[in-house]
């Protein structure tokens, strides 16, 4: 079997169409974006991608397991604050703090009159605290959340609205804490990492690339799992969750793993801002970004992992473009893309996509796969591709056009609601 | 006679909403290898009976034991492991999911979070899904999407969904509900089939099926028992007619 | 305790006791309009600041317009009239285009509302500028009576103390005395039911939806007696009536009213020991802890599933 065949064959990369959505998307981000564009065009991309974890983690939590959280900024903040600080505190020696009252102290303790460094603050001194922190304080506080909703079976809107409340009051918390967290204006002024210029333009670089294999790291570990009976479990507590606790399975369990590791994927993402923005502020904690982080899943295509990434880059692109141009014009479009998206395409881009490629049969071996599952779901990945790159898959798949491939669930009415739930079935 | 002899030993149950008694101080029992039927009219406290018993309701009083295990304390998923399975009213199966893979979740491994992640397909998941494939008759479907089936193979596949748990005790609310009556002799003769090894209970109001399948039927009355025994002993028993059979 | 003396935390706490009652006032009336939506139709509507913020706009507007006319004193009780019916012309026109498509998803739901919120904002700022700007009150609501020489309270909070009083005796009839509230209970209860009996249940719905709306405006036009209004004057709001209406039980009156004088009242009174973001800060964490203890909220019945 030679390398491309056993990818083929891979239920965890999802079939043909998988390995191409992945390949495409790697050469995108690996290889076009970093030709194309300038360093600080790159590290704009690069700070998009960092929300795009937010995005793969909300695909399988919402997607997936129908779990809507309106908190994900919580942990984007939490990973991205955990990083600021470390890197703060670097910032902060006594030589080049000497002119403040309390040399050695962050500056904006020193406004706020502070004359010591808190006890919460002495461990991110370290490196490797701080690594660990980054993973473990979001997972935990996850924990903790889910623990206290799920094992009470709160579900639906209630969870949606609490986590959004959680949002807030860790966002006013942040903002008013100044002494502690720098207030509104978050922790800047961020330089160096172990002696590294994070800055510089060869730092910037390193870290785009850091940032894209962590992504993809993200997106294969939710592919692992997706490929899973957990996988298949989650996609049957979304549609039936008194079947599976009538199965024997303790749900609410399921429920708080996905959550803490979307939670993780989220801070993973924020600890990435932070290194590539080089600040970190209670404006990507609140409610409006964990909301918008949402939308970013949905333009995707909420049960597609790619399609998220390809829809984090499409409507923050959009956001960049707009709110440079035409301020007034962008909360109409944003606001215009939240209830197109939820109206006319529930699936996003993905869901376009797929029906693309089924009506002109692009996927000839998809249909095949769905029919016949290897291991525990049938995995094909829907995806997306930007217009520039559509030719690329088109290319490589040249040889199968012709065929439509046939489809036993072709007769089934094709709303939009179901369809995502058919995508979600087969990722 | 010790309630140990029993597989399930229903004793003194009550539950109570806001005052009203749905179920009023119910004793039962049921054998091994017994099919019961649980008959009565709407409002009798039938479905609720199985939702204490499978711990979708919490009882207000009285106890439930199960191969001597009080059920009353236990979680849902407790009580499902440790032998009870429960089919609903509606059929509810995983419409997205094809006939294989709904079979293959209700598999009996790989229940926990990481043994779900870890969990693989071996000869033996194979093997047994087949078996129950065959004996739902559902063979032929094993590939197709579930919510294609047509809506009586949706209530065998939801049975064949238990049947993977390889229950002590089953529970059906309503299984031939919605279906023709070629579809419900072949479920009578499958209920027959499969209390061979284990106990079952049948909520239905279908009486000429009942009386295909019952081996002794109770008949509840605004949560309590109007009568109990075989089915010609309970058809002429003049309270039942008179609040059941009579129209 | 924080260096006052007893005395002195009485009147602190009547005084703020009653800024606190006005916030419970808007509270109130937000978490109403809420109440019906979310706890009789289940529609999470995010935009339902915006609505607010239209019944604030229109008196504001109606105040300008009646201070070039010389009929200042007598305005404000036409202008919470037009505000109910500006805002309940829009969520009906609201409920037509959008909201029905997804009375099956109400995750969607949230999100979409929230699109309508940004666009509604927007739309706000294009039109009256993104500067606050406020109503000019009547001459006899400015004043303030004191009970005490320590005391002061102010006549535009008592007043939209009895405008609440009475907006809430009003939802209350409509909701529990009144034919149309029956269709509504009938139609959340059971739809299918209700519809062959011949309730017409989309219009059932549609106006359910607006009036909620309507109520919304009318927090609006009670907003503006206490302080400016910008195009985001909903978002300040939205959250916290969210709150109210959960903690409440979804579909209680008397426990919205509870649970809007509570927390209105604990965030008042614990800004002013503590610094205002922290009162909120405190509020919302108790109101958290105890939702995830108690999800179902504080006043729901016990129900039968």
């Amino acid at each position: 079997m030679t390398l491309w065949e056993k990818m083929k064959a891979s239920p965890v990369l999802g079939g043909k169409e998988g390995v191409i959505g992945l390949a495409v998307l790697a050469a995108v981000i690996f290889v076009i974006l970093p030709l194309s564009v300038d360093i600080f065009r790159l590290n704009l991309i690069g700070k998009y991608l960092t929300y795009a974890f937010v995005a793969v983690g909300l695909v399988m939590l919402w997607g997936h397991g129908g779990i809507l959280s309106l908190g994900q900024g919580i942990f984007f903040g939490l990973g991205g604050y955990a990083m600021a600080m470390f890197l703060k505190l670097e910032a902060s020696d006594p030589e080049s703090t000497k002119i403040q009252s309390t040399p050695g102290i962050p500056d904006f303790m020193d406004w706020n009159q502070l004359t010591a460094l808190p006890w919460f603050w002495e461990p991110f001194k370290s490196l490797p605290f701080t690594l660990i922190a980054v993973l473990t304080i979001p997972a935990l506080f996850a924990y903790i959340i889910g623990y206290a909703m799920f094992k009470r079976r709160v579900g639906g809107v209630y969870f949606s609205i609490i986590t959004q409340a959680i949002a807030l009051i860790l966002s006013i918390l942040i903002v008013g804490q100044q002494g502690y967290t720098g207030g509104v204006n978050g922790m800047t002024d961020l330089r160096t990492m172990l002696g590294w210029d994070i800055r510089s333009d060869s730092a910037k670089y390193i870290l785009y690339f850091v940032n894209g294999l962590l992504l993809f790291g993200a997106i294969f570990l939710s592919k692992y799992i997706m490929s899973s009976k957990f996988g298949m479990l989650l996609l049957a507590m979304r549609d039936k969750e008194e079947r599976v606790r009538f199965s024997g399975y303790d749900v609410s369990n399921f429920k708080i793993f996905i959550f803490c590791l979307a939670a993780m994927m989220s801070a993973v993402g924020g600890a990435m801002f932070t290194l590539q923005v080089g600040f970190m502020s209670p404006s990507f904690v609140g409610i409006v970004p964990s909301i918008e982080m949402v939308i970013f899943c949905a333009v995707g295509g909420r049960a597609s992992l790619i399609g998220a990434v390809y829809g984090t880059l499409l409507v923050n692109y959009g956001k960049t473009v707009f709110s440079e141009t035409y301020p007034e014009l962008w909360l109409f479009l944003m606001g215009g893309l939240f209830i197109s998206v939820v109206m006319f395409f529930p699936n996003g881009l993905a869901g376009i996509w797929d029906k693309l490629a089924t009506k002109y049969g692009w996927f000839k071996d998809k249909a095949e796969v769905a029919k016949k599952p290897e291991v525990s779901t049938s995995g094909v990945e829907a995806q997306v591709v930007l217009t520039e790159t559509t030719e690329t898959m088109l290319a490589a798949d040249s040889t199968n056009t012709a065929t439509k491939a046939p489809r036993k669930r072709a007769s089934k009415k094709d709303t939009g609601l179901e369809s995502s739930k058919m995508r979600g079935a087969e990722a | 006679m010790s309630n140990t002899d029993f597989v399930l030993a229903v004793e003194d149950l009550t539950v109570s909403f806001d005052g009203f008694k749905a179920v009023d101080s119910l004793t039962m029992y049921i054998d091994k290898n017994e099919l019961r039927v649980l008959v009565g009219p709407n409002g009798a406290g039938k479905t609720t009976v199985l939702d204490l018993i499978c711990g979708k309701t919490k009882s207000t009083a009285g106890s439930i034991k199960f191969n001597n295990t009080e059920l009353t304390k236990l979680s849902e998923h407790e009580i499902v492991r440790s032998g009870v399975g429960r089919k609903f009213q509606n059929p509810s199966i995983y419409e997205n999911l094809t006939v294989y893979q709904n079979l293959e979740v209700s598999y009996p491994k790989g229940r926990g979070v990481f043994g779900s992640l870890t969990f693989k397909r071996t000869q033996e998941v194979e093997d047994r899904v087949r078996k129950v494939a065959a004996d739902i008759m559902l063979t032929e479907f094993l590939d197709m999407e579930s919510a294609l089936l047509s809506h009586g193979q949706k209530q065998w596949l939801e049975i064949g969904m238990l049947l993977m748990q390889e229950p002590e005790l089953l529970m059906l609310d309503e299984p031939v509900a919605g279906m023709s009556a070629k579809e419900r002799d072949q479920t009578a003769d499958l209920l027959n089939r499969i209390c061979q090894n284990r106990s079952v209970i049948v909520i239905e109001h279908d009486m000429e099926f009942v009386k295909k399948i019952a081996h002794k039927v109770t008949v509840l009355h605004q949560g309590k028992i109007l009568a109990e025994g075989p089915m010609e002993k309970v058809q002429a028993d003049e309270k039942v007619i008179e609040v059941y059979l009579g129209h | 305790m924080f260096g006052y003396s007893m005395a002195d935390i009485g009147n602190i706490v009547v005084m703020q006791g009653f800024s606190g009652l006005s916030m419970f006032t808007v509270l109130l009336l937000m978490a109403l309009g809420l109440a019906i939506i979310f706890g009789q139709m289940g529609v999470i509507n995010m935009a339902h600041g915006e609505f607010m913020t239209i019944g604030a706009y229109t008196t504001v507007l109606i105040s300008k317009v009646a201070a070039s006319y010389g009929f200042t004193d007598y305005y404000f009780v036409f202008a919470i009239a037009i505000a109910f019916l500006l805002a309940f012309a829009v969520g009906y026109f609201v409920e037509f285009i959008m909201i029905r498509h997804l009375y099956k998803r109400p995750l969607d739901t949230l999100l979409a509302t929230w699109g309508l919120s940004l666009v509604m904002q927007q739309i706000f700022r294009s039109s009256f500028g993104a500067k606050e700007v406020s109503a000019e009150l009547p001459e006899w609501m400015l004043g303030s009576f004191k009970p005490t020489p320590d005391i002061d309270i102010p006549i535009n909070g008592v007043f939209v103390m009895v405008l609440a009083a009475l907006v809430t005796f009003g939802v209350y009839m409509f909701m529990y005395k009144s034919r149309w509230g029956l269709r509504v209970r009938a139609t959340v209860q059971n739809r299918t039911m209700a519809g062959a009996v011949g309730i017409n249940t989309a219009k059932v719905d549609r106006v359910t939806f607006a009036l909620g709306c309507g109520i919304a405006g009318i927090a609006g036009a009670a907003f503006t007696t206490i302080a400016s209004t910008g195009p985001t004057t909903g978002t300040l709001y939205i959250v916290d009536s969210f709150m109210v209406v959960v903690f409440g039980g979804a579909a209680s009156i008397v426990g919205t009213i509870a649970s809007a004088f509570g927390i209105a009242q604990a965030q008042s009174i614990l800004q002013f020991f503590m610094t205002s973001s922290m009162g909120k800060v405190s509020t919302l964490l108790v109101i958290v802890t105890i939702l995830m203890m108690k999800p179902e909220g504080l006043f729901a019945s016990k129900l039968r599933k």
